[in-house]
């Protein structure tokens, strides 16, 4: 359904956790996912903001597809990224899925409000985690037309 | 995951012109999982009188999710996004584009506007209900809607 789907081109997905065992399952649960897709990790919102815009060791970053944000990060919190690429003419255009173990009612309405393309929650759970991850990619690299590269 | 839908079932706003499509929308959503209404208005200016509660819609409830048709007689969907992502108060709804259209432009635009998501309908039936019931299924079970 997405043309992403016929093209053999890995899906690229961009996520920023500074958990590393988060980031472990992340990338356990996109290792065997139905489309073929490429991670890059980055470990807080400076990171996440130098990769978008191609900075330094970052010089040769793909454009991501799709954006995994987590809220609670060092140095530059996901909602400050999110401000940030929702701000931008051109960076504006990713999907931004929030992915947190906030199930506070602010967060939720403030992500929503910074127009986060969606919220989830990380379960604590390895199995529902893993699940949930899954669901995640399954959704937006197969019956989603993400935005096409220009 | 979804824990404020215990009590109160997910209220869908579906903007879209053709019968068909809605009957089968209907369909696909009367078996999900999660319990839910949908509501259905047939152009955008319908779409903007429900959400304002005007009219007919005076006691109709804010819906949790909206899908947006792209193209709809009076007020296109395009028009709608713009409108409803420019509200300081409406934005925070998440909107589903479902449309025909798989036009590069018509993808790009959406997403500039801040559209939730961009989902194509899929001419066959079956491949039609399947897309209906993953959109339902991820944002009704994995997504956590904003609050009321």
């Amino acid at each position: 359904m997405s043309p992403l789907v016929d093209t053999h081109k890995p899906i690229e997905i961009l996520l920023a956790e500074d958990n590393p065992g988060d980031v472990r399952l992340t990338r356990e649960a996109l290792k065997d996912a139905k489309i073929s897709n490429h991670l890059s990790v980055v470990a807080d919102g400076l990171e996440t903001l130098a990769f978008l815009h191609r900075e330094g060791r970052y010089a040769n970053a793909p454009r991501p597809h799709l954006i995994l944000l987590d809220l609670n990060m060092p140095r530059m919190d996901g909602r400050q990224v999110l401000a940030t690429i929702k701000a931008d003419e051109d960076l504006r255009r990713i999907p931004v899925v929030v992915l947190s173990t906030s199930q506070d009612r602010q967060d939720i309405q403030k992500a929503y409000a910074l127009q986060a393309n969606c919220y989830v929650t990380k379960p604590t759970n390895y199995d529902q985690f893993v699940s949930v991850v899954k669901s995640v990619e399954e959704f937006w690299a197969t019956i989603v037309e993400l935005p096409p590269e220009t | 995951m979804n824990t404020d839908t215990t009590t109160h079932p997910v209220e869908i706003l579906l903007a879209e012109d053709n019968p068909g499509d809605v009957r089968l929308t209907q369909e696909a959503l009367k078996d999900a999982k999660v319990h839910n209404r949908l509501h259905v208005v047939t152009d955008g200016v319908e779409a903007m009188a429900f959400l304002r509660r005007e009219g007919d819609y005076a006691g109709v409830p804010r819906p949790d999710l909206i899908l947006l048709d792209l193209n709809m007689p009076r007020m296109d969907g395009r028009e709608v996004l713009k409108q409803l992502k420019s509200d300081e108060d409406f934005r925070r709804i998440p909107v589903v584009i479902i449309t025909s259209s798989q036009a590069e432009e018509d993808i790009l635009k959406a997403y500039d506007l801040q559209a939730n998501c961009y989902v194509t309908k899929p001419v066959d039936l079956e491949q039609f209900m399947k897309v209906i019931k993953s959109v339902e299924e991820f944002w009704l079970t994995v997504v956590k809607l904003p609050p009321q």
